[in-house]
């Protein structure tokens, strides 16, 4: 193939040569190339097969909007990326691409027997299809249309790019740098504010880079302004993907894509979350394509992008051209490329009365023919002739060419617009919907609001981006038509084949069908098609479809409407988007500080919430239930310590604190004496418990108030809320200490023997410090709190030390214990323990639905108190009664069953299902203490069924329980004091 | 003294980053208390800790190695060398807790400071927008902080302990790509 590169010219630089892969060939381009350009210049048209049909496809564009030419690109195993647009993806030295979507070959596929079938597969094709037979839905059609689905393959290997976040702030953010977005930045900087100017592409300038000479100084000059003011801040390769609200944008930079050998300090993209005052949009149009048969043979291009080829990457389309046009603007394609010497046979334009630019292009030696339409294109699998016919009628004549260049027009880019609320109008004589009313502190400049012609860009640009800087209301002047357009199927041609959406192969006939089928709303023919539905999002369709519907319904444009723009504007990596959130850095891991003990003790830890908690403390060749049997019996038996240091924990300190607690909890406090605790059941508004904890008092003023460890951030909220909004007046004042200290519980007959030789200052004996102490002493050498708790039914302590001595005490403890063979246990353990014992855990055995009494903690409810959070609730008529569930125990007739937590409650396990329920099996645990399996259960009216049976329906059957009191163990609390 | 030597603070296996664009390091041991009183005691609050309580929002006072951070309308972290003596404060409503376990302290500093906490922090770290001596509650990424700018390229961050490894890993990290 020969080459197409010029001589000279464009913004490449030819002693650089890189040597890159194209479905394994190698070719070379220069430094300054695109994977399109430099395929181009080597001659290479056929750069992919089409999503449906398999039609042979080349490059329509040469920015972002590129619909066809999208390839799979390969640094190595794990980096490996599909659909990326070859006209973006900046040219390094040993590149490697693949083309997509065929088989064996990108010349030779199999798949493209589909566009021979194509009368059977029209539009709405899925849902007339795979209807019958019903069963056949899961087996057959349904993994067969997965199958097909979906463009390119996704990476198998984990993503060993880095990719980082970044918040930033800023007065005005300039969203594309070209003539209008340059011309607003300079103007905002000027003004002496923070300014930040993003643009998609690796080079400033926009259209500027697709000219020939003669604004290049302008260009220059402009962007080494705008780098030496410190307040600026540039970011090519940076998509302003998304427009949220309060003008926040996001906006993801490319920053290591472009580099053959990516230094490894470096991300590969960085997510920006910029929140500005003002944002000035400068996002250019885009240019539409015509719709006629055979459009979309490669070799037909966009004219404005083949005007980007060679003035940009020294890149002819072809050698023997034929331009089909709507508008002005491709005539200077035309122009430019006669004088780059390529033969531009005939320019063919839909109007009759073309402006001056077409004496222009006569006086060049160009054949302009007017009002002549063009209706089809010939060639395999590249453009070979155009069928050119005149719009009043008569036959087509085929003009052999191998390069086809069209310009429907351009369409404003109002993407972000749009996305930021703001309502659209549509412009009869721009042909286009362009920016109305705003939604956000925001204004629009240059060709994406319809304003043309580089000089009133500029001029735009700078007022926008002055009056952004000011702050102040802005009225744009009126916008500048482009001369002429055109929406929809070209005149005389045919609506097969003629594609609207190339990557999603919708065709003008779809559109049709769709109507005549009965869509009317735009948003249905979208979907009924899949128009503008690819990852281009239809940003060359979306004109010509509302074309084509707009004659097919007899309606105009306005009264169809338009679909909905969505972010992101392109794609955006999920990479980016995770950024750091992967991995260990993925959430916090919380860990204690005697989690590094456990650690080297072997303990296997269990996730709550961020926190890393021992689950147990296998022995070698234990596994979960022979370690916990061992924990429980010990504990049991001997002593266990156990690090409680996750509980939740709050000073509450003030004058009045006692009376806040008494709003707050159930519970009675006032008449709490000082070193005494008390069990304290907090409930929501709605009467429904909300956590548990241990309450102590230290002084008359000062409380140490414990809360479930999942709860102790919502506990704290919730408790600061009624306290700032609801009694101001109260002087008491809240301060989370959960992190504070460390908390060792032990637990076990033993317990008071093994921590008395460690505790000063405190006589910790049965009389002077019974169940329910609470006081501060010496433990092990530091200060501590030193409770007298137990959540195991044995004599119990749990000492709180500052969190930093946690683990010498800890190991202190341990060798203390030694002599009596103390067990470290785990979660698991203390969970079996308290099951034993009928202890609540607070969301586990209650589910948000639970009363105190439900949970058969009504004795901790304080009657005579006047008010507490939930009081007036619990006092409605559905809180008590028959109907309410009730915690009960469960004791299964083989002691190893061990029933699943979850399960239903149901009276007569023969019944039709859906079953009547009765409540559910809340904690279940085998219990090696007893000898065999022990349940909780929430039941209706469970405390009057004591004694009765109830059923487990299970998938082997159902198994048979006595419902019984919900403590199993040491009923009358013999064991509390050793 | 025996307590020091059974300490076991929790920076102490930080790693810094490489580079000098950004520099983390534990910030000194010291006191922590979060004081909580009315305007009528304030003035007396700040006498017994031996340094002025800032009543403008989002501002640190120092006084010496003594640094009173404004948290709330009501509420200011103490950082001092030792325990303040609130004796004085006798019989005048306020809360005193220590929180010198619950948490501790880092600097982030360099040229890139702003630019590594801004990775994971959503503030303005703008001069103008956040000065020398600004402190606030606020987050990196999942994790509350409060965030004090000690001088205009030195960051004072706060973590509750469990939280540290987080916001260490998260903030050398952040400060990969700017040691090349």
């Amino acid at each position: 193939m020969s080459s197409l590169r010029t001589a000279s010219g464009g913004r490449i630089d030819r002693t650089k040569t890189l040597r890159f892969y194209f479905d394994g060939r190698s070719h070379t381009g220069v430094q300054g190339d695109t994977l399109a350009s430099a395929l181009l210049a080597n001659g290479e048209y056929l750069l992919g097969r089409s999503f449906k049909y398999h039609r042979p496809r080349g490059v329509v564009a040469a920015g972002s909007d590129e619909p066809n030419a999208i390839v799979n690109l390969t640094r190595d195993a794990a980096r490996s990326t599909p659909n990326v647009r070859a006209t973006t993806i900046e040219l390094y030295e040993g590149l490697h691409a693949e083309s997509q979507n065929r088989f064996p070959s990108l010349q030779v596929d199999i798949g493209a027997i589909n566009d021979l079938l194509s009368p059977l597969l029209p539009a709405g094709f899925y849902y007339k299809t795979f209807k019958w037979p019903a069963s056949w839905w899961q087996r057959v059609y349904e993994p067969l249309i997965r199958a097909a689905a979906g463009l390119g393959r996704a990476p198998t290997l984990p993503d060993p790019d880095r990719y980082v976040g970044r918040w930033a702030h800023a007065d005005v953010l300039v969203v594309g740098a070209g003539p209008a977005g340059l011309s607003a930045a300079l103007a905002a900087a000027d003004a002496g504010v923070r300014v930040v100017l993003a643009d998609e592409q690796s080079e400033f300038g926009g259209s500027l880079l697709s000219e020939p000479t003669e604004m290049q100084t302008w260009l220059a000059e402009a962007i080494a302004t705008l780098a030496a003011n410190p307040r600026v801040t540039l970011l090519p390769r940076t998509t302003a993907f998304g427009y949220f609200a309060h003008n926040m944008a996001g906006l993801a930079e490319r920053v290591t894509d472009h580099l053959a050998n990516p230094p490894p300090h470096l991300p590969r993209e960085r997510l920006w979350q910029i929140r500005v005052k003002q944002v000035v949009l400068a996002t250019g149009a885009l240019e539409r394509p015509l719709v006629f048969p055979n459009n979309d043979r490669p070799g037909i291009m966009l004219a404005g992008a083949a005007r980007t080829y060679l003035n940009r990457y020294g890149v002819l389309p072809g050698k023997r051209i034929v331009v089909a046009t709507a508008t002005d603007s491709a005539y200077r394609a035309a122009l430019d490329l006669r004088a780059a010497g390529a033969d531009v046979a005939v320019i063919a334009d839909l109007r009759e009365a073309p402006g001056e630019i077409a004496d222009e292009a006569r006086a060049a030696g160009i054949a302009v023919r007017t009002a002549t339409s063009v209706v089809g294109a010939g060639g395999l699998q590249h453009v070979a002739w155009a069928a050119l016919a005149p719009v009043a009628g008569g036959a087509p004549e085929a003009v052999p060419c191998d390069a086809l260049l069209m310009s429907g027009g351009w369409t404003p880019a109002v993407h972000l617009f749009s996305q930021s609320r703001g309502k659209l109008r549509f412009d009869a004589d721009a042909s286009a919907y362009l920016p109305d009313v705003s939604a956000e502190h925001e204004r629009s400049a240059g060709a994406c609001r319809g304003v043309f012609g580089l000089a009133e860009a500029q001029g735009d640009g700078a007022a926008a981006g002055a009056s952004a800087a000011s702050g102040k209301p802005y009225t744009p002047s009126a916008a500048t038509p482009n001369g002429g357009g055109w929406l929809g199927l070209m005149p005389n041609a045919p609506a097969k084949k003629a594609f609207i959406d190339f990557q999603n192969d919708v065709t003008a006939k779809d559109i049709k069908l769709a109507v005549r089928e009965g869509m009317r709303s735009i948003e249905h023919i979208k979907r009924y098609t899949t128009t503008g539905m690819a990852t281009d999002q239809g940003k060359t369709s979306n004109m010509n479809t509302l074309g084509v519907a707009s004659g097919a319904l007899d309606a105009t444009i306005p009264q169809i409407g338009h679909t909905t723009f969505r972010m992101p504007y392109t794609p955006v990596t999920f990479g980016g988007l995770a950024g750091f959130s992967r991995g260990d850095l993925f959430e916090p891991i919380r860990m204690t500080p005697i989690h590094p003990w456990a650690a080297e003790a072997g303990a296997v830890f269990e996730d709550v919430g961020q926190w890393k908690r021992a689950h147990y403390f296998p022995k070698r060749g234990e596994d979960l239930h022979a370690a916990v049997a061992r924990e429980c019996l010990a504990v049991r038996a001997s002593v266990g310590m156990f690090d409680a240091s996750t509980l939740g924990k709050i000073e509450v300190v003030g004058p009045d604190a006692a009376e806040f607690l008494n709003r707050m909890y159930v519970n009675a406090w006032t008449k709490l004496g000082v070193g005494r605790c008390r069990y304290g059941i907090l409930c929501r508004e709605d009467g429904f418990v909300r956590d548990d904890g241990v309450v102590g008092r230290i002084a008359q003023d000062r409380f140490h108030v414990t809360t479930t460890t999942g709860g102790a951030a919502g506990v704290l909220n919730m408790m600061e809320d009624y306290l700032q909004t609801e009694w101001p007046e109260l002087d008491v004042w809240l301060t989370s200490t959960t992190e504070q200290w460390a908390v060792i519980a032990i637990q076990g007959p033993k317990a008071r023997a093994v921590i008395a030789p460690l505790v000063e200052g405190l006589d910790i004996s049965r009389e002077k410090f019974p169940h329910m102490a609470v006081a501060e002493c010496t433990f092990a050498g530091v200060p501590a709190r030193l409770f007298r708790v137990s959540f195991s039914g044995e004599l119990g302590f749990e000492v709180n030390v500052p969190a930093d001595y946690g683990r010498a005490v800890w190991e202190a403890i341990y060798a203390a214990g030694r002599p009596h063979n103390i067990v470290p246990y785990g979660t698991e353990t203390m969970h079996v323990l308290r099951a034993e014992k009928g202890f609540i855990i607070v969301g586990q055995d209650t589910d948000g639905t639970a009363t105190p009494d439900d949970a058969g903690v009504g004795w901790a409810v304080a009657k005579s108190k006047r008010d507490f959070v939930g009081k007036r609730s619990l006092a409605r008529a559905a809180m008590t009664g028959p109907s309410r569930k009730q915690l009960v125990g469960l004791l299964t007739a083989d002691p190893k069953t061990v029933l699943e937590e979850g399960a239903q409650l149901v009276d007569d396990p023969h019944q039709a299902v859906p079953m009547t329920l009765l409540g559910h099996v809340t904690s279940s645990y085998y219990s090696a203490t007893l000898g065999h399996s022990i349940a909780l259960a929430m039941l209706v009216n469970g405390r009057a069924r004591i004694g009765q049976t109830v059923h487990v329906p299970m998938p082997n059957g159902a198994i048979a329980v006595r419902v019984v009191k919900p403590v199993f163990y040491d009923p009358e609390g013999a064991r509390l004091d050793g | 003294m025996v307590e020091t030597a059974l300490r076991r603070p929790p920076l102490a296996g930080l790693v810094p980053p490489p580079g000098d664009a950004v520099v983390l390091a534990p910030v000194p041991p010291a006191a922590r208390f979060i004081l909580r009183v009315r305007p009528a005691a304030q003035t007396a609050a700040g006498e017994a800790f031996g340094g002025p309580l800032p009543t403008i929002a989002c501002r640190a006072a120092t006084e010496g190695a003594r640094a009173a951070l404004w948290l709330g309308p009501d509420e200011w972290l103490l950082i001092s060398p030792d325990a303040p003596d609130f004796t004085a404060l006798a019989g005048v409503p306020h809360s005193l807790v220590d929180v010198g376990h619950r948490q501790a302290g880092i600097t982030v500093s360099g040229p890139r400071a702003a630019a590594a906490l801004n990775t994971g922090c959503p503030l303005d770290l703008d001069e103008a927008a956040f000065p020398v001596g600004m402190c606030t509650r606020t987050v990196v990424a999942k994790t509350q902080i409060v965030l004090w700018r000690t001088a205009p390229e030195t960051f004072h961050v706060e973590a509750w302990r469990s939280f540290l490894p987080y916001v260490c890993g998260y903030l050398a990290e952040a400060s990969r790509e700017f040691s090349g």
